[in-house]
């Protein structure tokens, strides 16, 4: 047993710290520390960026362009990102789609996607949830229907994130109606920019526009983008969800938002002093630090294991549930260290470069908003309490 | 990054297992605690034998230190069987203090009668009043002549009954919390002026309060620099607490496996409890804690005797305060899920849940060490 990092593992530490410290531009860079709006430009240059060093898949293997790195060093990549203040790689197609082209797709769809999610060409959305089927997902009812080489798909998908920059979503489809509801879907992909197909945005509690209705009537899809079979799309499902969960602990993100909560709190004061020397505020920030410090080895227990048994085990739950209530907490203390300057909310502030009188410390102004964009974390992905369920029954065998 | 064992210490933790689940069951538990001494002698020769009272003995004396994974089985082992015999307190802190302190000749005397479970020495270090501070010693030790005199009270200092020596912390000079100052000496419990008061403690293990009224030491009966011992001890309790966060792992496993079970098993309804969901999030959110605790004590057993004390104890203080918070909520949980029969002394749950709640309160509890963790934050920040 040993916690520590081999010195092949350290090297690669510093070779994607150097790397960073050389590539990251610094705007964007300070967008990401200081909690502010990444735009969609920024990301897709980020992933470009990435592809052209040979790194823009750093969870794929060698033979669809990945890096084929191992577990460790996908999270130590991951770390050093989160820490740098990089831009979150778009998930979509990384991490979802992508490894369930790997697995069911066929070689032309292999061929003809999997580059494109590479060098950042293509933005991929998910098209899971539907307005009657959320935790219950096996209720969806988007319908396709066979006709002759084409599907015609009709329905309406929604909390569909990032879906106005999309090229491509990735749904989830009935192709039978008549059996039972796990056993009839299809796994479709669809081009956003094909007849019939209408986005309308989903305005959240931050006022942001971060997900969105999709609408599709008399949607033609090509049968050839059908992924695997038909009626087996539960299955490529289940095994995307998998693959989702292991990265949503979020250990690197979660660590780079402890140093900014460490930051603001040494520099707003309490009774005159600094307030991460109140003993009642110190108390709440070094119970998130512990949280963390024990996600960061359960993380790894998890990560050791999958690399044994070479898929994500129902422990992605785990982290799931723990890496979302820490992410949660941390947005929260952020908020509460700047007090009464957590109320000005201006959209507008948390644009780079803004120009507008501030409203106390610069950095408190996008806390609030943060702070409700994060109630998400817990919801979506299977909702926490979803993951309960998973482990108490893949887990505990209740 | 290695979570795996040598198939050695997989075979010692099979071992050790294996050596419980035939000689330390409930039942023959329960006649251990019932017993006049509270422990028992015959399993602490079979622990000898196992070579486990060497765990912590230096390796040029016959023993396994460091063993810091070795340690870390066996203690988590010792958790799920509610083993009750003096080990963390003589195996542990005991050769800890010794190695870190003992002259050759103290050691030679004292490693191979500990590693063979002949003599039994156990640290005597807190006060009342001095609650988890470490540097909190009030007892005096004066010099007489070529020897030392001393006078003072312990509170509450775990397995004296059982210890054929104590480890005697006294203050030589400084004021009362001064970390300077403190000496360690040993004392033999059948000392003239040491007496104790023996009581059994809410976990079924056995503490006493020990007065020490004149105690007349010869020379040697120092162990380590005079004034100096501050920093062993400091060392042998970031061990200690590490051991004990392992045990609790055990113990925090084995009331959640038995909560599992009795849930399955007992039916209202119409159906086994196992299959509400308002239970099933409850051992999900148990599990969650169950599986941080043993993380936590995973590296607080490899950072206890890293050579820097703020690695070692920022670790050892974030595991505390991990294991101590899942003791209390899986301790709680698994009797209330238990019902009544979680209430009553015939199940294992209760005796688990007592452990847990010991532990929570034993070598700082949670508060303690969420608080010097907290501290330690503003020191790697800026804060003006």
């Amino acid at each position: 047993m040993d916690l520590g990092f081999t010195p092949a593992e350290q090297a690669f530490r510093d070779e994607v710290r150097a790397f960073l410290g050389e590539s990251l531009p610094a705007d964007v860079r300070s967008k990401v520390l200081d909690g502010l709006h990444v735009s969609p430009e920024d990301t897709t240059l980020w992933q470009k960026t990435l592809h052209r060093h040979g790194w823009g898949g750093p969870n794929w293997p060698r033979e669809f362009g990945g890096t084929g790195w191992d577990p460790v060093r996908q999270y130590i990549f991951e770390e050093e990102c989160a820490a740098a203040g990089a831009p979150r790689l778009l998930p979509f197609g990384l991490k979802m789609v992508g490894p369930v082209i790997m697995r069911f797709g066929n070689a032309a769809q292999q061929q003809r996607f999997l580059p494109r999610i590479l060098s950042g060409e293509d933005w991929w959305c998910q098209g899971y949830s539907e307005p009657g089927s959320g935790s219950d997902l096996a209720s969806l009812k988007t319908r396709a229907e066979r006709r002759g080489d084409r599907y015609r798909v009709n329905g309406q998908k929604t909390w569909i994130t990032l879906a106005q920059h999309a090229d491509w979503i990735f749904c989830l489809v009935r192709t039978d109606p008549g059996t039972k509801p796990q056993a009839g879907i299809s796994f479709l992909l669809v081009d956003m920019h094909a007849p019939g197909v209408t986005v309308r945005p989903i305005i959240m509690l931050d006022e942001g526009h971060e997900v969105n209705e999709v609408w599709f009537e008399d949607v033609e899809v090509p049968a050839e983008n059908l992924v695997g079979e038909e009626n087996k799309g539960w299955t490529y499902a289940k095994f995307l969800l998998g693959h989702e969960r292991t990265n949503i602990a979020g250990v690197g993100a979660s660590k780079r938002e402890l140093t900014r909560l460490k930051r603001i709190a040494a520099r707003e004061r309490k009774h005159g002093r600094p307030l991460l020397q109140d003993p009642a505020f110190a108390a709440r920030v070094a119970q998130v630090e512990i949280d963390l410090m024990a996600l960061e080895i359960t993380n790894l227990r998890v990560l050791a294991a999958e690399a044994e048994r070479r898929a994500p085990g129902p422990e992605a739950s785990l982290l799931k549930v723990k890496g979302t209530e820490i992410q949660q907490a941390l947005s929260e203390l952020m908020m509460q260290a700047v007090g009464p300057y957590a109320l000005p909310f201006r959209r507008e502030a948390l644009e780079a470069g803004f120009r507008g009188d501030a409203v106390g410390p610069g950095y408190a102004a996008p806390l609030a908003a943060t702070y409700c964009n994060m109630r998400k974390a817990s919801i979506y992905g299977g909702s926490n309490e979803i993951q309960k369920n998973i482990m108490s029954q893949m887990i505990l065998g209740l | 990054m290695d979570f795996s064992l040598t198939a050695e210490q997989q075979l010692l933790s099979d071992t050790v297992q294996r050596f419980l689940s035939q000689h330390y069951a409930f039942e023959a538990r329960r006649r251990i605690v019932r017993s006049p001494e509270g422990w028992s002698r015959e399993i602490w020769g079979q622990l000898a034998e196992m070579g486990l009272l060497g765990l912590q003995i230096p390796e040029a004396h016959g023993g396994m230190a460091p063993a810091a994974v070795e340690t870390l089985l066996t203690m988590t082992a010792f958790g799920r069987s509610l083993v009750v015999e003096p080990f963390l307190s003589s195996a542990i802190l005991g050769t800890a203090l010794l190695a870190g302190l003992g002259s050759p000749a103290q050691q030679e005397e004292l490693f191979p009668a500990m590693a063979a479970g002949e003599r039994i020495a156990v640290p005597a270090h807190g006060e009342e009043g001095a609650r988890y501070d470490l540097e909190r010693v009030e007892t005096r030790a004066a010099r007489r002549g070529e020897g030392w005199v001393l006078e003072g009270r312990k509170a509450v200092v775990p397995h004296a009954p059982a210890a054929d020596l104590l480890l005697v912390s006294a203050r030589t000079s400084g004021a009362a919390d001064d970390a300077a100052g403190i000496s360690l000496f040993l004392v033999p419990r059948g000392a003239p002026g040491v007496s104790l008061a023996a009581y059994p403690t809410l976990d079924g293990q056995r503490a006493a309060d020990v007065a020490l009224r004149g105690v007349a030491l010869p020379s040697d009966a120092l162990l380590g620099p005079e004034g100096g011992a501050h920093g062993a001890l400091s060392a042998a309790w970031d061990l200690g607490v590490a051991a004990l966060c392992a045990e609790a792992t055990g113990a925090l496993q084995a009331i959640l496996d038995a909560t599992i079970d009795y849930t399955q098993t007992r039916k209202q309804f119409g159906q086994p409890l196992a299959k509400f969901q308002v239970l099933q999030h409850r051992m999900a959110d148990m599990l969650v804690h169950v599986e941080q605790a043993r993380s936590m004590s995973t590296l607080a057993a490899m950072r206890a005797a890293d050579p820097d004390p703020a690695v070692r104890r920022r670790a050892v203080s974030a595991a505390k305060v991990t294991v101590g918070q899942a003791c209390r909520f899986v301790g709680q949980q698994a009797v209330q899920l238990h019902g009544g029969m979680g209430v009553t002394d015939e199940l294992p749950v209760s005796h688990l849940f007592k452990r847990l709640a010991a532990i929570e309160l034993s070598m700082g509890d949670t508060e303690h060490h969420l608080e010097l963790f907290a501290r330690s934050l503003s020191q790697g920040t800026d804060a003006a």
